[in-house]
C-alpha cells in the first residue's frame, strides 16, 4: 500500500515530464533529448527562488513556466526550424534532432555547472507528514502530486476542447495536411515545442520539491520521459498518463523491495518487454 | 505459354484504421500476360502493388504465386521470389551513380549477377532501356524520363518472373510514352508477367491483354480492356455516379 | 567526377596507394614507444584506442544512420571479461571472449531495436550502458565485497599500445574489405533509400545486425585490452556514458561516410579534449555540446567531407584554367 502511493505520488511529475517532451516530439516532430535538462533547469529555479528568497515553490512556477516557454520557443526558431527545412527525408532530420539536442543538453549541463557547480542539490519545503489511508507521507509529494495532476489535466482540456488545442493535434497527426487547410505550422510547431518545455520545467520544480538533484542528472530523466512516451503510444496523451504512473509505481517497487540503485533498470526492463511485444506502444495504433 | 497462374489473390483486404483501401479482392493474373490494374485515384491499386512485394502486410486473405504463398513474407524475400517493382514516385540511389543504381538490382534478388557477368548485364539493360554511355552519370543529373529508366532497368537487373510497375508511364511526354509503351511490352517478350498501374487509357488499350477497375477497395470490372473501359460501371466510377 | 566502384570490381591503383600509404602510416606509428614512454605514449594510447572505436563505430553508424550509443556498454563488458576472469583464462583468451560477448550482445540489441525507428535505437543504447552499469554495480555490492575489481597482470603501456595498433590495422582492414564485398555494397543502397533496398532482395535487418555485431565485437576487444592500463576497474570507469558521446563526436567530426574519416576526427579531438580536461574540467559538457552544435550546423559531413569539398573545386580549378 506504501508502495503503490508513494508511487503514484511519483508517477504525477512524471505525466507532467512526459507530457512536456510528447508535446515536442508528437507536435513538433523533434525528439527533444535536452529534455531532462530542462526539467533540471526548472528544478534549479525552484532550488534558488526558494533558498535565495524564500519564494515558494509553487509560486516560483509562475517566473519558471514563461521562461522555459520562451527559451525553448527560441530554441526551436534557432535551431530546430533550420533542421527541419534543411532535411531531405525524415530519417536525416531525426538524426540532425538528435545530434543537435544532444549538444543543447550537454550545453545547459555545462551552464548549470557553471552557475551552481557541481554538487547535489535539495531543499527543504513543506517536509511535514501528511496522513493518508491511516499512513504519513511528506506533504510536499502530495502538494507536487496535485499540482502535476492539475497541470495535466488542463493541458489535457486545452489540447481536447479548445480551437489553438484541436490545431496543435491536428499538426501532431499530419502535419502537411495542416499546413494546406491554412494551419501556420510552423509557428503552431514552434509554440508546441515551447509549451512542452515549459511543462516539462514545471515538472522539475515540482520535482524538486521532494528530489535531490544536481546538474548532470538530466539525461536520466530524459531517458525515463522517452520511455514514458514511447511506452504509452506517441500520439495519445492518455497513454502517457497512465505509463508515467507504471513507472512510478514500478521504480518504487524495485527501489523498496529489491535495491534503489535499480530503478532505470526497471524502467529499461519495461522498455525492452515494450519493444519485444508492442513498439507501438500501449495504446498506439498498430501502424503499417 | 503455361496456364500457371502468376498471381492469384483470394479475398485479400487491407484495412488502415478504420478505412478500408483494399476489400475482399479475388483475381487472377496468368503467366506472362500483361495485366493492368486501373481506377480512379484513392480506388486501392498501389495499395494491392504494395500487398503483393511485401511493402504492407495484408489483413486478411492470401496472395499466391506459382502455387507458393507470398503474402506474409517480407520485401526482400518476394524480391528472391522473382516479383520485382518500380515506385510511384521515382525512388533513386543519390549517392550512387546510373550504373551503380542498376546494378542495385542484380545482387541480391531473385537471380544473382557477379563481377563480369554483373557489369555485362548492366551494359545490356542500359542499352535496353535507353541509357547507353549515361553510366558513370551522377543519379541526380538524370532527367525524369532517364530516372524512370534507371528504375526501370532495376527492377529487370534480378530477371524477375513478375515485374510490378506502378504508374511508370505517368508524368511523361506524348513521343516519352511511346517509347515507354514499347518497352513495357517489350518485357513480356521476355517471358515476364507484367502487371502496371496507370491511367493512361490509350497506354492500357495497347499494352493490356486483360485488366481490372477498382473503385473503391473493389474490383468492378474484370477482363479485355475495350470491353471494359465501354462497362457502364466503369464509367460511372470515373466519372463519378451523378454524371453517369 | 566523383565515382565510386562497384563492390565487384578489380584493385584500383589509387586504393593501392591508399594502401601502401596505411602501411607506412601505421609502421610509423608504431615506433611511437621507441621516443617516448610517459605523456606521449599514453596520449597515443587514447588516440588509438578512439580511432578504434571511433572507426568501428563509423563502419555501422556511417551507412546506415543510426547513432549508437552503446559504446561504452560493449566497451566495459570487454573490461569486465578481463577483470574477472583473469585468475581462469589467460589475457588473449579472454580478449577473444570479449569479441564473441560484444557479438552476442550487439545480436540481441540489434534483434530488438533495429527493425523499428532510428530514435528507438539511439534511446536504447543511450541506456544500455546506464543499465548495465547499475546491473554490474548491485551485482557487486549485493554478491561481493568491493565496489571493483582488481586487474593485476603484467603488461606495459607500450605493449597496450602495439596491441590497439594492430586492433586498429584490423578495423581498417575490415572496413576495406566490408566496402569492396556484397554487404558493403547493400549497406550503401540500405542508407540510400532502405524500402529500395529491401525490394531489391537485401535482408535489411541481417546486414544491420551483421555489422553492428562487427562494430561491438571490436569495442569489447578494445576494453578488454585496455583493462590493464586501470588496475582497479570500478562500473563507473567501465561504463562510463561519455565514452560513448565521445566516440560519436569523433566519428562525425571527422567524416562517418568515409573508412579514414573518424581519424580526421580523433586526432584533433582527442587533443583539445586532453587539454579542456586538464586545464578546464568543469567546462568539459559546454565542449561536447559544441561539438554536437557543430557537427549538425556548420559540418555535417565532417572533415572528410570538407576536404572533399575543396579538393573537389581545386580540382576544377586545375581542370579548368585557361
Amino acid at each position: 500500500m506504501d508502495i503503490v502511493i508513494v508511487g503514484i505520488l511519483l508517477g504525477g511529475a512524471y505525466a507532467l515530464m512526459a507530457m512536456g517532451l510528447q508535446l515536442q516530439y508528437g507536435v513538433a516532430k523533434i525528439m527533444n533529448l535536452a529534455n531532462g535538462e530542462m526539467l533540471v533547469a526548472g528544478s534549479f529555479a525552484a532550488f534558488w527562488f526558494f533558498t535565495s528568497a524564500q519564494v515558494s515553490p509553487l509560486l516560483a512556477i509562475l517566473v519558471v513556466a514563461p521562461m522555459a516557454f520562451i527559451f525553448n520557443w527560441l530554441v526551436y526558431k534557432i535551431f530546430m526550424r533550420y533542421l527541419v527545412k534543411k532535411a531531405r527525408s525524415e530519417g536525416q532530420l531525426e538524426v540532425n534532432s538528435i545530434l543537435s539536442t544532444f549538444g543543447q543538453s550537454f550545453i545547459l549541463v555545462g551552464l548549470m555547472l557553471a552557475l551552481f557547480g557541481g554538487e547535489y542539490f535539495s531543499y527543504s519545503y513543506l517536509e511535514k507528514p501528511y496522513t493518508l489511508f491511516g499512513q504519513p507521507y511528506e506533504l510536499n509529494r502530495v502538494v507536487a502530486f496535485l499540482f502535476a495532476i492539475f497541470f495535466c489535466c488542463v493541458l489535457y482540456f486545452w489540447l481536447n476542447r479548445t480551437r489553438l488545442g484541436l490545431t496543435l493535434r491536428a499538426v501532431s497527426v499530419n502535419p502537411e495536411a495542416s499546413g494546406l487547410v491554412g494551419i501556420d505550422v510552423p509557428n503552431i510547431s514552434a509554440l508546441a515545442f515551447g509549451l512542452g518545455g515549459a511543462v516539462t520545467a514545471v515538472g522539475g520544480s515540482l520535482l524538486s520539491m521532494f528530489l535531490t538533484f544536481d546538474a548532470s542528472v538530466g539525461v536520466i530523466f530524459t531517458m525515463k520521459a522517452l520511455v514514458i512516451v514511447i511506452m504509452g503510444g506517441v500520439r495519445d496523451i492518455r497513454g502517457t498518463i497512465l505509463v508515467a504512473f507504471i513507472l512510478g509505481l514500478t521504480e518504487t517497487a524495485v527501489a523498496s523491495l529489491i535495491d534503489p540503485g535499480l530503478t532505470l533498470a526497471a524502467a529499461y526492463l519495461l522498455f525492452i518487454l515494450i519493444l519485444l511485444f508492442r513498439p507501438e506502444g500501449i495504446f498506439g495504433k498498430r501502424s503499417t | 505459354m503455361s496456364n500457371s497462374v502468376a498471381l492469384s489473390f483470394q479475398n485479400v483486404t487491407k484495412n488502415f484504421g478504420g478505412l478500408t483501401a483494399v476489400d475482399k479482392v479475388n483475381f487472377d493474373i496468368r503467366d506472362n500476360e500483361v495485366f493492368g490494374l486501373i481506377g480512379p485515384n484513392g480506388s486501392g491499386k498501389t495499395t494491392v502493388l504494395d500487398l503483393v512485394s511485401g511493402l504492407l502486410r495484408l489483413s486478411s486473405g492470401k496472395i499466391i504465386s506459382y502455387d507458393k504463398k507470398i503474402s506474409g513474407k517480407t520485401s526482400a524475400q518476394i524480391a528472391r521470389r522473382g516479383v520485382s517493382r518500380t515506385f510511384q514516385l521515382v525512388r533513386m540511389l543519390p549517392t550512387l551513380n546510373v550504373k551503380e543504381n542498376i546494378a542495385s538490382g542484380g545482387v541480391f534478388g531473385f537471380r544473382r549477377y557477379r563481377r563480369k557477368e554483373l557489369d555485362r548485364k548492366v551494359n545490356y539493360m542500359m542499352s535496353q532501356v535507353g541509357l547507353t554511355g549515361k553510366g558513370m552519370l551522377p543519379i541526380t543529373m538524370l532527367t525524369y524520363i532517364d530516372q524512370k529508366r534507371v528504375e526501370l532497368a532495376r527492377a529487370l537487373m534480378s530477371d524477375p518472373k513478375i515485374i510490378l510497375l506502378d504508374e511508370w508511364l505517368a508524368g511523361l511526354n506524348p513521343t516519352e510514352m511511346k517509347i515507354g509503351i514499347n518497352l513495357i511490352s517489350g518485357i513480356r517478350y521476355e517471358g515476364r508477367t507484367v502487371v502496371v498501374v496507370e491511367h493512361h487509357m490509350e497506354a492500357i488499350r495497347s499494352l493490356c491483354d486483360r485488366c481490372i477497375v477498382m473503385n473503391s477497395g473493389q474490383t468492378i470490372a474484370e477482363g479485355k480492356p475495350n470491353e471494359v473501359l465501354n462497362d457502364e460501371r466503369v464509367i460511372s466510377a470515373y466519372l463519378g455516379v451523378g454524371n453517369a | 567526377m566523383k565515382h565510386r566502384e562497384n563492390y565487384s570490381l578489380n584493385i584500383k591503383r589509387r586504393e593501392l596507394y591508399g594502401l601502401i600509404a596505411s602501411i607506412f602510416a601505421f609502421g610509423l606509428a608504431a615506433t611511437l614507444p621507441i621516443f617516448n614512454t610517459g605523456y606521449v605514449l599514453s596520449l597515443g594510447v587514447t588516440i588509438v584506442m578512439y580511432t578504434v572505436l571511433s572507426t568501428s563505430w563509423a563502419l555501422f553508424s556511417g551507412p546506415t544512420h543510426y547513432i549508437s550509443l552503446a559504446t561504452a556498454a560493449f566497451f566495459g563488458i570487454g573490461m569486465y571479461i578481463v577483470g574477472g576472469g583473469l585468475e581462469i583464462y589467460s589475457f588473449p583468451i579472454l580478449i577473444a571472449i570479449a569479441g564473441c560477448v560484444g557479438a552476442i550482445l550487439a545480436a540481441l540489441i540489434g534483434l530488438a531495436t533495429l527493425r523499428l525507428s532510428g530514435v528507438y535505437f539511439v534511446i536504447f543504447t543511450l541506456g544500455l550502458s546506464e543499465l548495465i552499469r547499475q546491473l554490474v554495480t548491485w551485482a557487486q555490492t549485493t554478491m561481493g565485497t568491493s565496489s571493483g575489481l582488481y586487474v593485476l597482470i603484467d603488461v606495459t603501456e607500450s605493449q597496450i599500445y602495439w596491441e590497439l595498433l594492430t586492433i586498429a590495422a584490423f578495423v581498417f582492414l575490415i572496413g576495406w574489405c566490408i566496402n569492396r564485398s556484397k554487404i558493403g555494397f547493400a549497406l550503401k543502397i540500405i542508407g540510400n533509400d532502405e524500402k529500395v533496398a529491401r525490394h531489391v532482395g537485401i535482408n535489411t535487418a541481417a546486414v544491420k545486425i551483421v555489422l553492428f555485431m562487427i562494430s561491438g565485437s571490436i569495442a569489447s576487444i578494445t576494453g578488454a585490452i585496455l583493462a590493464p592500463r586501470w588496475t582497479y576497474i570500478e562500473p563507473t570507469i567501465a561504463f562510463s556514458p561519455m565514452l560513448s558521446f565521445l566516440v560519436v563526436i569523433m566519428a562525425l567530426i571527422g567524416g562517418a561516410h568515409r573508412l579514414w574519416g573518424p581519424i580526421l576526427g580523433v586526432i584533433p579531438f582527442a587533443l583539445c579534449w586532453d587539454f579542456i580536461t586538464a586545464k578546464f574540467p568543469n567546462q568539459t559538457a559546454l565542449m561536447l555540446g559544441l561539438a554536437f552544435l557543430l557537427i549538425v550546423y556548420a559540418i555535417p559531413h565532417g572533415f572528410a567531407g570538407l576536404g572533399e569539398k575543396y579538393w573537389g573545386k581545386f580540382k576544377h580549378w586545375r581542370d579548368f584554367r585557361v
